[in-house]
C-alpha cells in the first residue's frame, strides 16, 4: 500500500514538474505595434514602436518597477549620486555579455554616454540629460566602476538611466548587440519584427534558471484597432497594451478575465485658450481668453463627471491639475477637481462684466460669446468630449463651434500660425518626475501651448510658475521639490491656463494563457516585466 | 418596370416628407444628449436607440437625411450648371478652347480629391456655425465636382455641332448664341439631367466619406456621413443592429435615385 502511495506521489511530482517546465519555457509571444519602428538604434528612439523594441532588447543600468514605482538595479548593482547632484558613480554587474558574446564593461557605459550626449546625434533620450553648457565626463575605474559627471546638477538623475540602453563599444554588430532579454532576429518591413531570446542575458530566476522564459516575441504591425481586438479574441495575439474604454467594455462583456483596468493613468486630456498676443484674433476675444475669470467660468461649466462616465464609460477620472493622481508621490492631494457649477460660472463671468441676455452670453461691449475649439479629426474620444462641452456651454449662453482638423493642420495652427481660439488635446506622460514637464510649464518653452516662447513671463503667475519649476529642477532636496511642485499645481489649478478635463484609466487586454502579467498604469503597461512572463497552453495560434 | 420607378419615386417622396416634417415627428431634438442612456438599445422612447452621447438616433437620422438630401441636390445642381457652361462652351466653340478646357478637366480629374478637400477644409475659417459649415462642405463639393460631367457634355456638344439638326439650323441662318440657346442646349438637356441625378448620390457618398474622416458636417448637426461614422467599429455590429439604419437608408435612397431615372436619361 505504502509502495503504491510512493508511486503516486512520484508520478504527481513528475507531472507537476513537467507542467511547470511546460508553462515556464519556450513559445512565442505575439502582440501588435501600431506602426513600424522608425529605428533600431536605442539612442534615436522617438516613437512608440521603436520604444517597444528598445524596451524589449535594451539592457539598462537601472529599471523602474512599473507597479511599485521604485527604482531597482539592473546592469548597475549599486549607484550613488554626488552631493552636488551633477555626478553619479555606478558599480556594474560582472560577467555580463552582449547578445553576440562581446563582454560588457564600464567602457561600454562610457561609450554609450559619449554617443548619447553627442550633439551631432540629436538623441531625444540624450536631451533629458542636458543640464547646461559643457561636456559630460566619464571616468572609468576598472572594469566595473564608472563615474559620469554632468556640467550641472540634474534632478532625478538615476531615474533617467531607465531609458538608456547600453551599447557595445567593441561589437562589430554595433547597436544590434544588446544586453536586454531579446535581440532583433528579423525585421520584415511593414509586416513584423521578430525578437529572439538573448542567449547571454544575465538575469536568472530564484531557481537559477536563465530568463526570459519565452523564446521569442513577434511584433506584428497592425494599425487597425478593430482587427487587433479581433486577433486577440481569436487567440492570434497575446495582449493589447493599451485599450480604449469602448474596446475595454466590449472585452469585459465577452471575456472578463482578459480585460484589465489598472486605474487612472498619467495621461490627461485638456482644453486651452489661445493667449498668444500676436494671434490673429479680435482684441475682445483675446481679452476673454486672458481673463482668469473667463477660464474659470468655462471650467466650472464643464461636467467632468459626465465626460468620464459617457465618453470614457467610467474608465476615467475628472482631472485636477497637471500631475495625475496616478503619480503617487508628486500629486498634490489637497486639490480637488473643479465641480460642475454653472451658477458659479456665471458669477465668475459677472466679475468681468459678462451678462446673460435672452439665453446668449454677452461681454461688456455687447459681443455675443462664441468661439471655436479645434481637435484632431478621427479621435472619437476628443470629438465626443468637445460635443459634450458644446452642450454644457449652452447652459451659460455660450456658442461653441467644434472643428475637427487633420493633425498636421492642427499642429500648424497651434505652433506656427496661432490661428485658433481654443484647442482640445491630450498629453501623454511617461515620466513620473515633474522635471519631465519643464518644457510645458516654463514660459520660455515652445510647448507652453497657450502662449509659447515668451521672452519674459506675460503674467505674474507665470513668473511664479517659472520660479517654482526652476526651484524644483535645481534642488536635490525632495521636500523642497515637493513643496515647489505642489505650489505649481495649485497655481495651474487656480489660473487654469490648461483646463484639465479627465485622466484616462490605463486599460489593457491580456490573454488568459499569459502568466505573471501585472498590468500597470505606467508604460509599457503589460510587458514591463517581460523577462518574467510565461505562456501556458493554448497560446496564440500559428506559433 | 413602371412600378419599380413609381415605387422608387414614392419612397423618395416619403423620405422627403419625413425630413420636412422632422420637427413634428421626431421624439427629441437631434442635439439633445440623454446622458443617462448613452448607447441605448431600441426602446419605445428611442426607436433606433441612442448614440454614444445619448442622442436619439431616429431624430438624428431624420435631420441628417434632411441635410444630406437638401444639400446634395443643391451641390449637384451647382456642379451640373458649371459642367454645362464649361463643357458646353468648349464643345460648341471647339478648337483651342476645347483643348484648354479639356486639359483643365484632365487636371481636375487627376487630382486626389479627398486630400484636396481635407486641405481646403483646413483653410476655411474656424468660427462658423454647423449650418454654415455644412453649406460650405457641399458648396465645395459642387464647385469641385464638375469636371467629369463637363467632359461628357463637351463630347455631346461636339457631336451635336456636327449633326444634321445644327447643320440645318446654320443653313437657315442661325448662328452664335441663338444657335447655342435654341438648338444645342435643348438637345443637351437629357445628358444634363442624367449628370445631375448621377451627381446627387456621388455627393452624398463623398460627404459620407468626409464624415468618416471627421471632416464633413460639424457637430452637433447630423448628416448621413456623421451617422455612418458609428459603423467604423465593426465589432459592435451584432450587438447593435439598429446602427445600420443610416446605411440602409443611404443605400435605398441612392438606389431609388437611379431607379427613378427614365430609361432614356439612363442611356444618356
Amino acid at each position: 500500500m505504502r509502495q503504491r502511495l510512493h508511486f503516486f506521489v512520484l508520478l504527481l511530482n513528475v507531472f507537476l514538474c513537467a507542467a511547470t517546465a511546460c508553462a515556464q519555457s519556450g513559445g512565442q509571444l505575439r502582440f501588435c505595434l501600431g506602426a513600424e519602428p522608425k529605428t533600431f538604434n536605442p539612442l534615436l528612439v522617438d516613437d512608440d514602436a521603436s520604444d517597444t523594441v528598445r524596451y524589449l532588447t535594451g539592457g539598462v543600468l537601472v529599471r523602474m518597477n512599473r507597479v511599485t514605482q521604485q527604482l531597482g538595479p539592473e546592469l548597475a548593482t549599486a549607484w550613488k549620486i554626488s552631493p552636488s547632484g551633477n555626478a553619479i558613480h555606478l558599480t556594474l554587474r560582472q560577467n555580463v555579455r552582449f547578445s553576440d558574446g562581446t563582454p560588457f564593461s564600464a567602457e561600454d557605459v562610457a561609450y554609450t554616454m559619449q554617443r548619447l550626449m553627442d550633439p551631432a546625434l540629436h538623441s531625444p533620450t540624450g536631451d533629458s540629460f542636458r543640464s547646461g553648457e559643457g561636456k559630460v565626463v566619464t571616468q572609468v575605474a576598472g572594469k566595473n566602476q564608472i563615474t559620469i559627471t554632468f556640467p550641472k546638477p540634474i534632478v532625478g538623475l538615476d531615474k533617467l538611466f531607465d531609458q538608456v540602453a547600453i551599447l557595445s563599444s567593441r561589437s562589430p554588430r554595433k547597436e544590434m548587440a544588446v544586453l536586454g532579454p531579446y535581440y532583433v532576429a528579423e525585421n520584415k518591413a511593414g509586416s513584423y519584427v521578430l525578437l529572439k531570446r538573448n542567449p547571454n542575458y544575465w538575469k536568472r530566476d530564484a531557481t537559477g534558471r536563465q530568463l526570459p522564459y519565452i523564446d521569442s516575441v513577434r511584433l506584428d504591425i497592425q494599425q487597425n484597432k478593430d482587427i487587433e481586438m479581433l486577433r486577440l479574441t481569436r487567440g492570434e495575439i497575446d495582449f493589447i497594451n493599451s485599450l480604449s474604454a469602448e474596446y475595454y467594455d466590449k472585452l469585459a462583456t465577452q471575456a472578463p478575465k482578459m480585460a484589465f483596468d489598472a486605474g487612472v493613468s498619467l495621461d490627461s486630456e485638456q482644453i486651452w485658450f489661445n493667449q498668444v498676443p500676436g494671434a490673429p484674433l479680435p482684441a475682445y476675444k483675446k481679452a476673454w481668453f486672458t481673463s482668469m475669470n473667463f477660464r474659470r467660468a468655462i471650467s466650472a461649466s464643464i461636467n467632468r463627471q459626465d465626460l468620464a462616465r459617457v465618453v470614457f464609460r467610467g474608465h476615467a477620472r475628472p482631472a485636477v491639475s497637471w500631475i495625475s493622481p496616478a503619480n503617487k508621490f508628486w500629486f498634490n492631494a489637497k486639490l480637488q477637481p473643479h465641480p460642475f457649477d454653472q451658477k458659479a460660472a456665471l458669477q465668475f463671468l459677472a466679475r468681468d462684466g459678462f451678462r446673460l441676455q435672452n439665453g446668449t452670453l454677452r461681454d461688456r461691449d455687447g459681443h455675443a460669446v462664441e468661439f471655436s475649439v479645434i481637435t484632431n479629426a478621427g479621435n472619437k474620444g476628443r470629438e465626443r468630449m468637445a460635443t459634450m462641452i458644446q452642450q454644457d456651454l449652452t447652459g451659460i449662453g455660450i456658442r461653441l463651434n467644434v472643428v475637427t482638423l487633420d493633425f498636421p493642420s492642427l499642429i500648424e495652427r497651434i505652433t506656427r500660425s496661432f490661428n485658433y481660439e481654443a484647442c482640445l488635446l491630450g498629453l501623454v506622460n511617461d515620466d513620473l518626475d515633474p522635471n519631465a514637464q519643464m518644457n510645458v510649464w516654463l514660459s520660455s518653452s515652445e510647448n507652453h501651448q497657450w502662449n509659447p516662447n515668451q521672452k519674459t513671463p506675460a503674467t505674474a503667475w507665470e513668473a511664479e510658475l517659472d520660479a517654482l519649476m526652476h526651484t524644483q529642477a535645481s534642488t536635490l532636496d525632495q521636500k523642497k521639490r515637493k513643496q515647489a511642485t505642489d505650489r505649481a499645481q495649485e497655481i495651474v489649478w487656480q489660473q487654469e491656463p490648461f483646463i484639465y478635463l479627465v485622466n484616462k484609466d490605463a486599460m489593457s487586454a491580456v490573454s488568459t494563457h499569459l502568466r505573471n502579467a501585472q498590468p500597470s498604469v505606467l508604460r509599457p503597461q503589460v510587458y514591463w516585466n517581460i523577462d518574467q512572463l510565461t505562456l501556458g497552453s493554448g497560446g496564440a495560434k500559428g506559433r | 418596370m413602371k412600378w419599380v420607378r413609381r415605387s422608387a419615386i414614392a419612397f423618395l417622396l416619403a423620405v422627403a416628407a419625413a425630413c420636412v416634417l422632422a420637427d413634428y415627428v421626431t421624439p427629441a431634438d437631434y442635439a439633445h444628449q440623454f446622458r443617462d442612456v448613452p448607447d441605448a438599445a431600441s426602446s419605445p422612447q428611442h426607436l433606433l436607440g441612442t448614440d454614444a452621447l445619448g442622442r436619439d438616433r431616429l431624430s438624428r437620422l431624420l435631420y441628417g437625411t434632411r441635410v444630406s438630401l437638401l444639400l446634395a441636390p443643391a451641390a449637384a445642381l451647382l456642379s451640373s450648371v458649371l459642367a454645362a457652361l464649361i463643357g458646353g462652351a468648349a464643345g460648341f466653340v471647339g478648337g483651342w478652347m476645347e483643348t484648354c478646357v479639356m486639359a483643365a478637366t484632365d487636371l481636375f480629374l487627376s487630382l486626389p480629391w479627398l486630400f484636396l478637400l481635407i486641405t481646403v477644409r483646413a483653410f476655411l475659417p474656424l468660427n462658423v456655425s454647423p449650418i454654415v459649415s455644412v453649406a460650405i462642405t457641399f458648396a465645395l463639393l459642387g464647385c469641385l465636382g464638375w469636371a467629369g460631367a463637363a467632359r461628357v457634355i463637351c463630347a455631346d456638344a461636339r457631336t451635336l455641332c456636327g449633326s444634321d439638326i445644327v447643320l440645318l439650323a446654320r443653313a437657315s441662318g442661325s448662328s452664335g448664341f441663338r444657335l447655342l440657346w435654341r438648338h444645342v442646349v435643348p438637345n443637351l438637356k437629357p445628358v444634363l439631367y442624367a449628370q445631375f441625378w448621377i451627381s446627387v448620390p456621388v455627393f452624398i457618398l463623398t460627404e459620407a466619406n468626409l464624415g468618416m474622416l471627421g471632416l464633413g458636417v460639424a457637430e452637433p448637426l447630423p448628416s448621413w456621413g456623421s451617422l455612418l461614422r458609428e459603423l467604423e467599429s465593426f465589432s459592435s455590429f451584432s450587438a447593435q443592429p439598429w446602427q445600420f439604419a443610416p446605411l440602409f437608408l443611404l443605400i435605398v435612397t441612392v438606389s431609388c435615385f437611379h431607379l427613378a431615372l427614365r430609361k432614356e436619361e439612363l442611356c444618356a
